[in-house]
C-alpha cells in the first residue's frame, strides 16, 4: 500500500491530480491510499511552494502543475 | 524504463512535427484574421438594424470589433507567456532571491514576479516558502505585487487596444510601484505583524525537487494548456468588460466624462482607486473599459490609477493572504500600494 499525499488548497488542478493518480494506480494494479492536504500550514511544512504538490510514501516528487502521466507511472511503480 | 513509457516516448517523437507546423500555422491564421477585424466588424454592425452613427450603433460596433480582437490577442499573449514561463518556477525563483543582497532583491523580485508562473491559489504556501527561506518580507511583497500588476496579459492588451505610449508608462510605473512598495515595507520591520504561526515557522524546510527535463514541444504544450485554462476561464470577464466598454463608448457623453474623470477634478484619482479596489476582474476584463474611458477623454493618470487598483489590489487576494498576514499588515500593504498608485495618477494628470 502506497501512501500518496496531494498538497493543494482545493483548486481544480488538485482534483485533476487526484484523478490522475487513482487512474494510474488502477491501471498499474498498485494499491494506493490518496490523501489530500489542503491546510496552508501543512502544505508549507511539507516544503511545497507551488501547488499541487505530490508526495509518495512521504517523499515529495512533484510540485506545480499537473504531473506528467509517464513520470507518474514511474513514481508509483518505483 | 517500462515498455509503456518507451511506447510513449516513441509516440511523442512521432507527433512532434504536429507542433512545429501547427503553432506557426495557427499564428499566421490568427494574424490574418486580426488584420480583417475592421471590415468584419463593420459588416456585422451593418447587419444589425441600427444606424451606424447612433448610440446603439457605436456600442455594437465597439463590441463586435473588440470581442474577437481581445480574444485573439489574449490567446497569443497567454500562449507566449506560458512557453516563456516554463523556464521559470517558484522553486528556482526562491533559490535566486534567497542568495541576493536585499537591495538587489527588490528589482529582481519584481522582474521574477512577472516571469514566474504561480496561481493566486498557491500564494499562501509560496509566501511562507519565501519568508522561511530567509527572503526579506519586503522583497517577497515586491514579488507578489509585480506578478498581477505588470502581468503580460494587461500589458499586451494595453499595447494592442490603447497604444504603446500608455503601455510603456504602465510598465515603467507598475515596476516602480512594485519595487518601491516592497522597499518601503522592508524598512518598516513588519515581521511582527505576520500571523503567529508563520513567524514560528521561520526554520521551515526547503525541499529541492529533481529537475524535470522539458523538451521544446513540452513547453509548447504548456503554452497550449495555459491557453485552455486561462482563456477558458476569463473569456466571460472579457465579454463583460467589453460590454461595459461598449456602453461607455456608445452612450456616455464626452462632457460628462471630462467632468468625472478629467484631469481637472482633484478628487478623481482617489475616487478611481476607491472604485477600483473592490472591483474584481482581471486585466483582460478591465483593459476594454480603459480603452473606452481614454477614448472619451478621461485623463491618463486617473485611468491608470483605476486600472492599477483593479488589477493589483483585489479583495479576494487579500482574503487569501489573511491566513498569513494580520489585518494590520494587510492594511499597511493596501495603504503603501495605494499611495504609489495615487502618486502615479497625480503625476500623469499633471504632466500630460
Amino acid at each position: 500500500m502506497k501512501n500518496v499525499k496531494i498538497y493543494g488548497p482545493g483548486c481544480t488542478r488538485c482534483d485533476k491530480t487526484e484523478a490522475l493518480v487513482k487512474e494510474a494506480a488502477a491501471r498499474l494494479g498498485i494499491d494506493v491510499e490518496v490523501e489530500k492536504v489542503s491546510d496552508a500550514r501543512s502544505i508549507a511544512m511539507a516544503g511545497v511552494i507551488s501547488t499541487p504538490g505530490l508526495a509518495i510514501d512521504g517523499k515529495l516528487v512533484h510540485a506545480g502543475g499537473l504531473p506528467d502521466a509517464a513520470r507518474l507511472d514511474d513514481w508509483l511503480s518505483a | 524504463m517500462t515498455t509503456e513509457t518507451q511506447d510513449l516516448e516513441h509516440h511523442k517523437a512521432n507527433t512532434d512535427w504536429h507542433w512545429y507546423i501547427g503553432v506557426p500555422v495557427a499564428g499566421l491564421t490568427g494574424w490574418l484574421i486580426y488584420g480583417q477585424l475592421i471590415p468584419f466588424s463593420e459588416w456585422v454592425t451593418s447587419l444589425v438594424p441600427v444606424t451606424r452613427d447612433s448610440h446603439p450603433g457605436e456600442a455594437v460596433a465597439f463590441f463586435v470589433y473588440d470581442v474577437p480582437k481581445v480574444l485573439l490577442l489574449l490567446t497569443a499573449i497567454v500562449f507566449i507567456t506560458g512557453v516563456l514561463r516554463s523556464w521559470f518556477s517558484p522553486e528556482k525563483t526562491r533559490a535566486i532571491l534567497a542568495g541576493k543582497r536585499e537591495i538587489l532583491g527588490y528589482p529582481i523580485a519584481a522582474l521574477l514576479g512577472v516571469l514566474t508562473p504561480f496561481c493566486s491559489c498557491s500564494s499562501v504556501p509560496l509566501f511562507i516558502g519565501f519568508v522561511s527561506a530567509g527572503i526579506p518580507l519586503g522583497v517577497t511583497f515586491s514579488f507578489l505585487i509585480a506578478g498581477p500588476m505588470v502581468g503580460p496579459v494587461g500589458l499586451g492588451l494595453l499595447y494592442g487596444l490603447v497604444g504603446w505610449q500608455v503601455a510603456t508608462i504602465y510598465l515603467v510605473f507598475g515596476f516602480t510601484i512594485a519595487m518601491m512598495a516592497g522597499w518601503v515595507m522592508g524598512r518598516m520591520n513588519l515581521e511582527r505583524y505576520l500571523q503567529d504561526w508563520v513567524r514560528e515557522m521561520n526554520a521551515g524546510p526547503v525541499t529541492d525537487l529533481p529537475q524535470e527535463h522539458l523538451t521544446f514541444v513540452d513547453r509548447l504544450k504548456t503554452g497550449l494548456d495555459q491557453v485552455r485554462e486561462i482563456v477558458g476561464k476569463v473569456w466571460i470577464w472579457v465579454v463583460i468588460g467589453i460590454s461595459i466598454g461598449a456602453l461607455i463608448h456608445g452612450y456616455v457623453p464626452e462632457s460628462m466624462m471630462l467632468q468625472i474623470m478629467g484631469g481637472e477634478a482633484w478628487w478623481s484619482v482617489p475616487a478611481a482607486v476607491v472604485v477600483g479596489v473592490p472591483m474584481y476582474t482581471n486585466a483582460a476584463g478591465v483593459i476594454p473599459i480603459v480603452e473606452a474611458l481614454l477614448g472619451k477623454g478621461a485623463a491618463v493618470g486617473t485611468t491608470l490609477a483605476f486600472m492599477m487598483s483593479v488589477i493589483a489590489l483585489s479583495l479576494p487576494e487579500m482574503i487569501i493572504l489573511k491566513q498569513v498576514l494580520t489585518l494590520r499588515l494587510i492594511g499597511i500593504f493596501i495603504a503603501v500600494v495605494a499611495s504609489g498608485i495615487l502618486a502615479t495618477g497625480y503625476l500623469f494628470n499633471t504632466i500630460l
